[in-house]
């Protein structure tokens, strides 16, 4: 078996309470079906036929009940059941289940809707013998601004400085804008060997990784790692060029311990004899202009593929997830029609919705069972499951809407009557 | 037939196919009928029809494949002319065409007459070899005295529909995807493959790839990316994922393990095909890994078979590229003298070895390395030669005839050497062999003896492989010249990886086996047959 995947659903939407506090992150419906569904789609359309998902018991139950699950994730769904107290992170979700874990794994996280030929990301992890492929993409504006968020938005998070190399599918560098004190600072080691760098901030992390079967021992020797993004993966990218790996000699027994921590990483695979022979007799270099052989005759090697075109969104703030609603039409291209109705552009419409007459609906989700009162002017809306939009007196026309979801029925903002 | 021949002098190309069809059902029938009379006869006939073939066998052998294959170049669903044709037409096959039909039809019009006269000599030959090698090919031999017929390999047939239309239904029957071709193949080489880089083949196929093994899916993605490259290499690499293959290999029930690992074998030989075309070292490894393999008696338990192959395999490693390189190294320093100034082409690792050894031994030379476009690998063999200490000099082939006064040897590395003396290299090298004859420098040729090949070739045109053309755009100051270049319609881009040297150029080769002349190689074949 090639690869294993395993899709972290456990996560609480903690920068989305408004929409999380009720449903699970997992299950929040976003063009009418379950948020992860659309990685499991992913893996599905790929070719996987098994998927890991870590989760917490009460999603589990509701993707027991939930028939889009039954009926339209055709693969085997492992389900791992963790604690809903939010101490573990991705990582030790991964050390949790290493018992599982037969060979090199694929980590996808539930929030990640996106079109991505993911051949991409893993011929790179297979060619090059690579022991970290992750999937980036260069980050679009949201459109729309939030309803409810009036004014200049929040500022952004905290930066990402992500360093690559010439042909651009190298990782060197990362960090996150909150660990640089003093200011980026990259060791002199890493510009001898690539001295052209390119660093990027605009970049959007999609937390898919593909990770060799060592680093998962590896995570189950050292347990103080708990998170994959926040740990785990600038650690690996500064393990690149650390010098303890390249060279092969013990001398200190206080550096005993690390050089154990590190030739696991680097865990050989049989006849590793014979691939330096290959390696040896090929006529190629990855890189040019300095005496070294290939990859700096260094064996961790970390790569990254950034996608310039093509939908990729990690849905876990408000404005993604509105973002996402709207271009997953584009995703799945459904289409619906009917009859006294005004539709234009792409819309959503799950089982159950009652349509009164003289609506008119535009760019907007509307989720099952949810009820538009006559003469409703949606535009960009998204209209939660069992909503009810009444026509109230008021004429003020306001482009856009956001439900709460849940049973409430209650209006947030008010149509006009046509 | 002298009249039905004259006939089709004046008659373009399409009807000739059609003539010929009628012609070739009549002897068919004609055939059939001898076959029933010399039924008693068989033993005289496999004797004279033997002696035959090694008559016209050098014609023949060495004629169908160019000559058919120029015919074919020009009218695809045309039946190959069944005269095989002399070398020097085949090299006119570029020219119009007029002149070469010309040329063949006289000729045809000679061997029809010669062949006539020989049938009505001797009334129960089957004399016609080299007719029936060209029939052959549309059908199977009737009777087991027909000699052995040639088919055209397919990877050199790609503009014939009916070719590609048998492959994909092979590649589809073993669940592997098909490789599309891309962009404008110049005419005189649209018989072969052309693939793009940017469309690997691994875009068809499932993720956690279950069709194929993991440690072939890589290796053919380092094969179509150009990460591992070189015939050493590549057959090392294809050793290393046999091994993994054969580890991971469980025999299913009811099945032998000598038969069903071959059949296992098949798909991944076809998929790594597809990736990149296999080279010869490739195929004879794999030729020596099958006869292993079915050379397991049935009575060998599963783990011992298993064991059996790794341990072959590793044998064959050692003995056929470790201790061949250590041997060949060690003859060649006799032939490194002090102050010797020799040239290198390319980046060849069995060369570089030799060099590495000189200079450890402690001779006293220095190198030139030519380098050429668009692979560049002239570089990655400098580097590897300034490391060790050897002082070296850097040139492009357009400077060749500029530095060879300077040379005292040319060491060439081969990819294969063919059954006729011909060495396949890396394109240029038969450009450095020919202006280092024109300067009287000896060219000397270092090749071990698993590439040697049975095949026959005298061009570079027949078989070859085309790389990727998108690989001769270059960016210089931002500006890619040739970026549009499919838009053009009369601009066609060829990037040809191998072409083939003559014997007359290469004064020595050295393999582990001694230092022969170039014409000394289908000796060492059949030495090698007779030991196997």
């Amino acid at each position: 078996m090639e690869l294993q995947a395993v899709l972290m659903a456990a996560g609480g939407g903690s920068r989305m309470t408004d929409l999380t506090y009720n449903t699970p992150k997992p299950m929040l419906p976003v063009g009418n079906k379950p948020l992860m569904w659309y990685p499991l789609n992913l893996l599905e359309r790929v070719g996987f036929e098994e998927v890991i998902v870590i989760t917490t018991k009460e999603v589990q139950k509701m993707m027991s009940t939930d028939p889009k699950m039954k009926q339209e994730v055709k693969m085997k769904l492992d389900v791992v059941c963790i604690q809903e107290d939010g101490d573990m992170g991705t990582a030790d979700a991964l050390r949790y289940i290493q018992q599982k874990i037969k060979t090199d794994v694929l980590v996808v996280s539930c929030d990640l809707i996106s079109d991505v030929a993911l051949h991409e990301v893993v011929d790179l992890f297979r060619a090059h013998n690579a022991t970290l492929a992750m999937l980036m993409s260069k980050a679009h504006e949201f459109t729309e601004t939030v309803p409810g968020q009036k004014g200049k938005k929040k500022t952004a998070e905290q930066r990402d400085f992500v360093g690559v190399d010439q042909s651009g599918k190298r990782l060197l560098f990362m960090a996150n804008e909150a660990d640089l004190e003093d200011g980026l600072s990259v060791r002199k080691s890493i510009l001898r060997k690539h001295p052209r760098m390119h660093i990027k901030t605009g970049l959007v992390d999609a937390h898919l990784y593909c990770l060799k079967k060592a680093v998962v021992d590896f995570l189950t020797e050292n347990k103080s790692i708990s998170s994959i993004r926040g740990e785990l993966v600038p650690l690996l990218v500064r393990k690149q060029f650390s010098k303890t790996l390249s060279k092969q000699k013990m001398k200190d027994d206080s550096e005993d311990q690390t050089q154990k921590k590190n030739d696991e990483l680097l865990i050989s695979s049989r006849d590793e004899s014979l691939l330096q022979l290959a390696q040896e007799r090929s006529c190629w270099n990855d890189h040019h202009g300095d005496m070294s052989e290939a990859y700096h005759g260094g064996k961790l090697r970390c790569y990254v593929h950034i996608m310039d075109q093509g939908l990729c969104y990690r849905v876990n703030t408000l404005a993604a997830y509105i973002e996402a609603n709207r271009l997953v039409s584009q995703l799945l291209s459904l289409r619906c029609s009917c009859m006294s109705l005004f539709f234009s552009f792409t819309i959503n419409i799950a089982m159950n919705v009652q349509l009164k007459c003289l609506c008119s609906i535009q760019g907007s989700v509307i989720c099952s069972n949810a009820v538009i009162g006559r003469g409703a002017d949606l535009k960009y809306c998204l209209v939660g499951s069992g909503q009810r939009i009444e026509p109230e007196g008021e004429k003020r026309q306001n482009k856009q809407a956001e439900i709460k979801l849940g049973s409430e029925i209650s209006v947030l903002n008010f149509f006009s009557i046509q | 037939f002298l009249l039905i021949s004259a006939s089709l002098f004046s008659v373009t190309k399409q009807t000739e196919g059609k003539e010929l069809t009628k012609e070739e059902k009549q002897r068919l029938r004609k055939e059939k009928k001898q076959q029933k009379k010399n039924k008693e006869k068989k033993d005289e006939k496999a004797s004279q029809g033997s002696e035959k073939e090694k008559k016209s066998g050098s014609l023949a052998a060495a004629a169908p494949q160019p000559p058919a294959k120029s015919t074919t170049v020009k009218t695809p669903s045309a039946v190959p002319a069944p005269a095989p044709v002399s070398v020097p037409s085949s090299l006119e096959a570029p020219a119009p065409v007029d002149k070469p039909s010309k040329t063949k039809a006289e000729l045809k019009a000679e061997r029809r007459a010669r062949q006539e006269a020989e049938r009505a000599s001797k009334p129960g030959k089957k004399g016609e070899p080299g007719q029936q090698a060209a029939s052959g090919k549309q059908k199977a031999p009737p009777s087991e005295l027909q000699p052995v017929i040639k088919r055209l390999p397919e990877h050199i047939q790609v503009d014939n529909p009916d070719v590609l239309k048998k492959l994909a239904k092979k590649l589809e029957r073993q669940q592997i995807p098909l490789r599309l071709d891309y962009g404008y193949k110049v005419s005189l080489f649209s018989h072969l493959h052309q693939y793009s880089r940017k469309a690997p083949l691994t875009q068809q196929l499932s993720i956690p790839s279950t069709v194929i093994h993991p440690a072939v899916v890589r290796l053919g993605l380092q094969y179509s990316q150009g990460i591992v490259a070189g015939s050493n290499a590549r057959s090392v690499a294809l050793l290393h994922a046999f091994k993994q293959v054969i580890r991971d290999y469980i025999t299913p029930p009811n099945e032998e393990l000598s038969r069903d690992l071959v059949n296992k074998l098949k798909p991944y030989i076809s998929f790594l095909n597809q990736c990149r075309p296999l080279s010869a070292s490739m195929g004879n490894a794999i030729k020596y890994v099958k006869k292993e393999i079915s050379n397991i008696s049935s009575q060998c338990k599963e783990e011992e078979a298993k064991s059996k192959l790794l341990n072959c395999i590793e044998w064959y490693i050692k003995e056929k590229i470790i201790l061949a390189a250590k041997a060949i190294a060690e003859s060649s320093i006799e032939k490194i003298n002090n102050e010797d100034v020799i040239l290198v082409y390319g980046c060849s690792s069995l060369v570089n070895h030799i060099l590495f050894e000189a200079f450890e031994k402690g001779r006293k030379f220095r190198v030139i390395v030519v380098d050429s476009r668009p692979r560049l690998e002239g570089r990655e063999a400098l580097r590897r030669l300034v490391q060790r200490g050897i002082s070296c000099t850097y040139v492009l082939i357009s400077a060749v005839s500029y530095i060879l006064p300077e040379v005292s040897k040319v060491f060439l590395g081969a990819h294969a050497l063919l059954a006729n003396g011909y060495v396949m290299s890396r394109v240029g090298t038969s450009q450095i062999a020919l202006v280092a004859r024109a300067f009287n420098v000896p060219v000397l040729v270092c090749c071990e003896t698993y590439k040697f090949c049975e095949r026959v070739q005298t061009d570079s045109f027949v078989s070859n492989e085309l790389d990727d053309p998108d690989d001769l755009m270059v960016t210089r100051n931002g500006k890619t010249q040739l970026e549009s270049w499919q838009e053009v319609p009369s601009l066609g881009l060829l990037n040809l990886v191998y072409d083939v040297t003559p014997p007359d150029f290469v004064d020595l080769v050295i393999t582990e086996l001694g230092m022969i002349p170039c014409t000394s190689v289908p000796v060492v074949l059949r030495v090698k047959n007779v030991d196997q």
